[in-house]
């Protein structure tokens, strides 16, 4: 990985204030359910399906790492050591790699931003990778059985599928208003999809 | 650093041990949970627990907020483990986790942010050897710290625009001026630490 750049520095610490930005805003806590649900999750998408895969998930290790020093910054205002010691501590670690494979997704695409594909890879990274580690977590932390932990996931599925199509719709209009963030596909590629392009 | 910790202040033992000592021992805590497998033991450990938030003159207010965010799992997570296992494991599993939330809770409550980004960096030494630079990540560390207030005031702000405009609901026309607001904080962030000599 090559030397991170003045530029992506303030790329990842701007992320990261992003992300702890969208925490505020209002949780709701679906019916006795202890995770709130927030836009912080939409955040995390945003993070890799704009500004790629390492520096997104370099900023949502930030954030992490912010936490753990003891800032306020989880949805919810929850920070401090205590947020990696309770059963939620799964999503958190894969906040990062969640971030990534979206990035990774997201880069392989190229530009210009295609709806479908960013769908895809906000529903692979940030439901499948980010749920992965968090079911885990539970099991872990909860003393769950993994089916068990996968039944209480299955809480926040309905908000984060939302967040999902949120964010694909978030980053097509910032690819569209800041373009060269993404490369441009090739060129026999392009040419191949034709008509499909601009979605 | 800013109002934004948790840190709560003070001058006890536990806020005068260094962070990598409390780091330590938290580890060995949480390691030694391991052992806590009767429900007689879970309650002398939470009780030594109380006895540590006593000694820190923690107000038994902010003992109480830090298991709150846990009240509705414990409920949920107690009844399933008792239907599922008996009563002792619920009280186990229940226990132990709180125990950890409020140990954890306790090294930050006694230790300032700065003490801690000390810690981090000083934790980062050895990565020079793969070609991390520690430097590199202090800065990295205050400038996330920064640009959280920063982001904060700019969603504020593009949170008024919004509403102004009659797009109250909307999520993309608040997510995306946001976003984009942010890529062009991030660019004059980024030529400011270019002029400073971060690249060279």
């Amino acid at each position: 990985m090559r030397r991170m750049t003045s530029r992506d520095l303030a790329l990842v610490a701007t992320f990261t204030g992003l992300v702890a930005a969208l925490g505020l805003v209002p949780a709701v806590y679906p019916a006795g359910i202890p995770v709130p649900i927030t836009a912080q999750t939409l955040g995390v998408m945003l993070a890799g399906a704009i500004i790629g895969r390492w520096r997104g998930a370099a900023s949502l290790l930030l954030l992490l790492v912010l936490v753990a020093v003891g800032l306020p910054l989880l949805s919810g205002g929850r920070g401090g050591l205590a947020a990696f010691a309770g059963p939620s501590v799964g999503y958190l670690v894969g906040f990062p790699f969640g971030a990534w494979v979206i990035g990774w997704l997201t880069e392989k695409a190229g530009a210009p931003y295609r709806l479908a594909w960013g769908l895809v890879a906000n529903l692979v990274g940030g439901i499948v990778v980010v749920y992965a580690f968090g079911i885990l977590g539970t099991a872990w932390r909860a003393h769950l059985s993994v089916e068990a932990a996968t039944v209480s996931a299955g809480w926040y599925v309905v908000g984060d599928l939302a967040k999902a199509v949120i964010a694909a719709l978030v980053a097509r209009g910032v690819h569209a208003a800041y373009p060269g963030l993404l490369h441009e596909r090739p060129a026999g590629s392009r040419a191949r999809r034709g008509a499909s392009a601009p979605v | 650093m800013s109002g934004l910790g948790t840190y709560s202040p003070g001058d006890s033992l536990l806020h005068r041990l260094p962070a990598g000592a409390k780091l330590l021992l938290l580890v060995a805590a949480a390691l030694a949970t391991h052992w806590l497998d009767r429900p007689w033991r879970v309650a002398v450990a939470l009780l030594l627990t109380g006895v540590l938030y006593a000694a820190a003159r923690i107000p038994p207010a902010l003992l109480v907020a830090q298991v709150r965010p846990l009240w509705w799992l414990a409920v949920v997570l107690g009844a399933f483990q008792w239907w599922a296992n008996g009563w002792r494991t619920a009280a186990d599993v229940v226990g132990v986790l709180a125990l950890l939330v409020l140990l954890a809770a306790l090294v930050t409550l006694t230790t300032r942010t700065t003490a801690m980004v000390d810690t981090v960096v000083r934790l980062c030494r050895p990565l020079r050897h793969v070609g991390v630079e520690p430097e590199r990540i202090g800065l990295l560390l205050a400038l996330g710290i920064r640009s959280v207030p920063v982001m904060i005031g700019l969603a504020r702000q593009v949170r008024e625009a919004q509403l102004a405009r009659g797009l109250g609901t909307s999520p993309t026309a608040f997510a995306v001026p946001l976003v984009v607001r942010s890529l062009r904080h991030a660019d004059a962030l980024g030529e400011a630490l270019a002029a400073r000599g971060v690249d060279d």
